[in-house]
């Protein structure tokens, strides 16, 4: 993250990018990563917004540290109730980043096909980067959080119920989303593997990586290590990558890196565990 | 329980190919849409078990069927238990592959 790069990004127009975050399975680290990913991407400079597509359910703006700031939500905004700029919450850590956040107590059929694409049309105009923190599931929600998606991250653990919704999620990337559909090019469909745990793929416990890779066939973007940081930062309302330094905050800064077409090595982080002296001296790893 | 990082049990399979395993087998029949084909099934069964009771009495249970698939090949596989002979006259086994 250059200066120069971040005066030149803000100087042209948005790219209005839709990056959406999804698993299928629930659990696996969606919101964690949707506001890690958005928050790493905003603090490079780029405009980034990040929406909330679980309705009823709604999580993102307590991992977001904004759940007292919401006032209108995305549902309101597709019902005419409020405009976008009443609903949209300004991350008070960085000005490049916004939250949108859903609403509570409608259910998943307040949200249209049409009102969503209005709403990310109106989004792409001021906005690099357009994260969709999908639901878990495959219903409604789940499917108009992808529909317009030019990218996806397919979150995913080591675990066989978690790699088999993800096969499933990858197959409806490529055939109900809009690309899919009106013959464009194909939603780029990447992995991000959550909970990796190196001694007990070491144990042989737990699939590796390339096991992962080699069933579900589509490329890697990072590898996000279990780590005591993500529950940590979600108990005081910051994504990992804004509270201090931890394997896993790394791990997401290189994924968007790669996110971001930069060639970054893929490094293993493992969250250590302080020895001894480093549990006495309370040094942080 | 191990106390100092190893233990007296035989060590147990390693469970992270079992996994991978199983989801390998398991995906390529979802992917191929082959896990659609069972949704017959129960509809067949009932229909066969018609057939057959217009010549016999036989159980709902002694019909029996299952799909397999290896390979690029799916059989179908119809098994129907007989009443006794002291029961009826004569009987046999019907197994019937079928390509999919």
């Amino acid at each position: 993250m250059t200066k120069t790069e971040d005066k030149a990004l803000k100087d042209k127009a948005p790219l209005g990018k839709v990056i959406v975050i999804t698993s299928g399975k629930g659990g696996v680290g969606k919101t964690t990563s949707a506001a890690a990913i958005s928050a790493a991407l905003a603090k490079r400079g780029h405009k980034t917004v990040v929406i909330d597509f679980d309705v009823g359910l709604r999580n993102l703006d307590m991992i977001m540290g904004c759940e007292r700031r919401v006032v209108f939500d995305f549902i309101n905004v597709i019902q005419g109730e409020a405009r976008l700029k009443q609903a949209l919450i300004k991350d008070k850590r960085l000005d490049t980043l916004s939250i949108l956040p859903t609403s509570q107590t409608r259910d998943k059929d307040a949200l249209t096909q049409d009102g969503v694409e209005k709403v990310l049309n109106e989004l792409k105009e001021e906005f690099d980067y357009i994260v969709c923190d999908s639901p878990a599931g495959i219903e409604r929600g789940a499917q108009l959080a992808m529909y317009f998606a030019d990218e996806a991250v397919v979150v995913t653990n080591p675990e066989v119920s978690s790699v088999r919704d993800s096969d499933r999620v990858l197959g409806l990337l490529s055939s109900k989303t809009k690309r899919a559909e009106t013959g464009g090019d194909e939603v780029k469909a990447q992995v991000l593997l959550t909970r990796h745990d190196q001694r007990r793929i070491d144990a042989g416990e737990m699939m590796t990586i390339e096991d992962v890779l080699e069933i579900l066939a589509v490329p890697l973007l990072g590898v996000i290590p279990e780590s005591p940081a993500v529950l940590r930062a979600s108990n005081v309302g910051t994504p990992v990558v804004l509270d201090e330094p931890s394997a896993a905050s790394r791990a997401y800064e290189d994924a968007v890196a790669r996110l971001l077409g930069e060639e970054v090595e893929m490094r293993i982080g493992n969250e250590k565990r302080p020895g001894l002296f480093g549990r006495i001296f309370g040094r942080s790893a | 329980m191990s106390l100092f990082g190893f233990s007296l049990k035989p060590r147990r399979p390693k469970t992270a190919q079992t996994a991978k395993d199983r989801l390998q087998i398991l995906l390529a029949h979802e992917r191929s849409g082959s896990s659609q084909v069972p949704d017959y099934l129960p509809k067949l069964q009932q229909d066969i078990l018609e057939v057959i009771r217009k010549y016999m009495t036989i159980a709902e249970d002694d019909v029996d069927i299952r799909v397999e698939h290896k390979d690029d090949i799916s059989s179908l596989e119809i098994n129907i238990e007989m009443p006794t002979p002291e029961q009826k006259k004569s009987g046999a086994q019907t197994s019937k592959p079928a390509k999919s």
